[in-house]
């Protein structure tokens, strides 16, 4: 196993530092409003889908604050997305560093982990002013919100890695992750609401991590109204999704701890 | 008990040859081989480096050489840790800094001062250690100010230089440089060079990679030389950097040149041997005898000239038959002639021992009147005996053992 006391020495946090502020620096090189389309682009975004989805097609009537209840989700099913696809080209990306330097490998899946977590951020920025003029009540549970966001990271963190080590032997990867990304997302409650869908299906659906952790934000952060995970089935089904993740992580360090002694011949 | 800082024990590295898919439009192109029968690859894997076991002490300033393949590179990136060994192990007592390439990780889009912090990271530097660097680090590399420019503005002499300056802070106990820190113009290798004189009397381990033999001599306390994956010699930078040439300018690997050989009517060289050697090797004490065939067509007044030369064609000196056959116009025929290069005249290294036959023009019998009639050179494409010199004394270096007193 990655010791970890060794995670984040002095060290590694200077390299992970630089390479992120990098590829901060580097995302919006060439641009007049430059970092201010961080925040912009997700508002604009937002925008759009406020007005085709509440506006026109008139979907989610009876879920309060539905525009912030659609965005939530959208939101955080955008950094999943985000996360694993840059973790994914990652170890391919940096190959120039890989082949030449000894750094610690994990250190390239989890620079791009956290490129995609300060976008979240400040996507969650826009979606609590998107939030406050929608009146949403401030809540005791909005202090759950932090722990489900850690969950959030830790799962797409282990998909990185396993993504980035397969991407370096197989190009295939990409394709492959794409589809499936492209079904998980009809596949969890993002654009519809979860009481839509047959009751005996619901369970099966919250099984997939990334619905629970959806589901279960929404509830903190929006409305109690929202199915949440532990009202879904049995009392402890939360339990379930959590305890794959953390399969997921164990899988994920040994097969990327395996593998990251090849990347530099493999690239 | 001595101190190491590196120990290799073993070590073996396979790489495996491509023969996958590397996307599935190549799965489909590869597809008809299913139908057609193929010889099955027994011998998939590439041996890079083959059972390579050393140790190199504390403090030591160590060569690794070795032609390009031979798996120089590969062993140096698996001191560095980019390479992990198929078998064997790798020991290193100490923190080391690799320094396979200048300016690993910089990014043309940046500014310098941005990858300065970039670079200074990825060498293992904090945050603070590098806020108090910089001044220095920009200083040494006079780039004052051009630290705010983008980096692909930069011509790559201020990059390299940018780099250097990063690159020296390092304060690890051990240092990997490979021979690409040594590129550049004079000026900047010298700097170079002063650089690692400087680490060497600091006392730190430094493992050298390179082709220059003079450097390898110069620097190293020790050396070892890798040929197609084994360890071929290890020890006295000396014997190893001789070994090298040796290996390098076996026959089979020259280059001829394609001088066309002068045709005439007078007379053809058909042969230069030397005599008495052993896989034409030589003690530098010792004489060294060659003889010389050729066919007179026609009866004139000839001069012969046995030069010696460096494996790049650089000629180094030569000697010629005026002082010792007077009035030389050998009759019809074959000949054979033979010429004694007497001992403890060349030095350590690796010769070559051409032959070139001249006639006069009788007016003016001046020396540029010579008129070249035929010659055995490696520039002239023919392939002419190598000799290696061996000496262990050390009393002298260079091509020529200088017949000097010296006196306090």
């Amino acid at each position: 196993m990655i010791k970890f006391k060794n995670i984040l020495n002095t060290r590694n946090k200077a390299i992970l530092r630089e390479m992120v502020v990098t590829d901060f620096r580097v995302r919006y090189q060439g641009s007049v409003l430059g970092y201010a389309w961080s925040v912009l682009r997700p508002l604009f975004l937002f925008a759009i889908l406020y007005i085709v989805f509440v506006k026109f097609l008139k979907i989610g009537n009876g879920v309060p604050h539905f525009p912030v209840y659609l965005l939530t989700g959208i939101v955080l099913w955008n950094f999943f997305v985000e996360a694993t696809s840059s973790a994914m080209s990652s170890i391919v990306g940096r190959g120039d560093l890989i082949k030449k330097i000894n750094i610690p490998r994990y250190l390239v899946v989890l620079s791009s982990l956290f490129s995609a977590l300060i976008n979240l951020f400040l996507n969650l920025i826009v979606l609590f002013i998107f939030a406050f003029l929608n009146h949403v009540p401030v809540t005791s549970s909005w202090i759950f919100m932090p722990f489900l966001i850690a969950e959030l990271f830790l799962l797409s963190l282990s998909m990185g890695f396993i993504l980035s080590a397969v991407f370096v032997k197989y190009r295939d990867a990409s394709y492959v992750w794409e589809v499936l990304i492209q079904g998980g997302f009809y596949a969890t409650p993002i654009l519809y609401t979860l009481s839509s869908i047959p009751v005996k299906f619901q369970k099966y659906l919250m099984l997939n991590p990334v619905a629970q952790i959806v589901q279960d934000f929404r509830w903190c952060f929006v409305t109690h109204q929202t199915t949440s995970s532990w009202e879904v089935s049995v009392k402890y089904f939360t339990a379930i999704p959590i305890f794959l993740i953390l399969m997921l992580i164990l899988l994920a360090t040994k097969y990327f701890k395996s593998q990251s002694l090849y990347f530099a011949e493999n690239i | 008990m001595e101190e190491f800082a590196i120990e290799v024990k073993g070590l073996t590295k396979k790489f495996k040859k491509q023969t996958k898919a590397k996307n599935v439009k190549e799965l489909f192109i590869g597809i008809e081989k299913i139908f057609v029968k193929k010889p099955k690859d027994k011998n998939v894997d590439f041996t890079a480096l083959e059972d390579i076991s050393f140790k190199i002490k504390k403090g030591e300033f160590f060569g690794i050489v070795g032609r390009n393949g031979s798996g120089k590179s590969t062993l140096l990136k698996i001191l560095a840790g980019v390479y992990h060994p198929t078998q064997g192990e790798v020991k290193v007592n100490g923190q080391l800094t690799p320094f396979i390439e200048l300016g690993v990780g910089f990014n043309p889009e940046l500014s310098g001062r941005n990858n300065v912090f970039l670079n200074g990271a990825l060498l293992g530097f904090s945050r603070k250690q590098m806020l108090e660097m910089y001044e220095d680090i920009v200083k040494f590399a006079e780039l004052d100010n051009f630290m705010d420019e983008k980096l692909k503005n930069y011509s790559s002499g201020m990059q390299v230089r940018l780099a250097f300056s990063v690159a020296i802070r390092a304060k690890s106990d051990i240092l990997l440089i490979d021979e690409v820190l040594a590129v550049g113009d004079a000026a900047f290798q010298r700097k170079c060079f002063d650089i690692f004189k400087k680490i060497k009397k600091e006392g730190r381990t430094v493992v050298f990679v390179t082709h220059d033999m003079g450097a390898v001599q110069e620097f190293c306390d020790r050396a070892l030389m890798i040929d197609t994956g084994r360890l071929v010699s290890i020890g006295q930078p000396r014997e190893v950097a001789l070994k090298y040439e040796v290996a390098n300018s076996g026959n089979q690997d020259i280059e001829l040149g394609n001088n066309a050989r002068p045709t005439n009517t007078t007379l053809a060289l058909t042969k230069i041997s030397p005599v008495g050697l052993q896989n034409n090797f030589v003690k530098h004490d010792e004489d060294i005898n060659f003889e010389v065939t050729f066919e007179v067509f026609t009866k004139t007044k000839i001069q012969l000239n046995l030069f010696i030369v460096k494996k790049d064609g650089v000629y180094l000196t030569g000697y010629n038959t005026t002082k010792d056959v007077k009035s030389f116009a050998p009759e019809l025929g074959v000949h054979k002639l033979s010429c004694k290069i007497e001992k403890n005249q060349l030095n350590r290294g690796v010769y070559y021992v051409g032959v070139a036959a001249y006639t006069y023009n009788e007016f003016p019998a001046e020396e540029d009147a010579a008129v070249l009639l035929d010659i055995l050179d490696i520039a002239y494409g023919t392939k002419i005996p190598m000799i290696t010199v061996e000496d262990n004394s050390k009393t002298s270096n260079g091509e020529f053992n200088l017949k000097a007193n010296w006196k306090n």
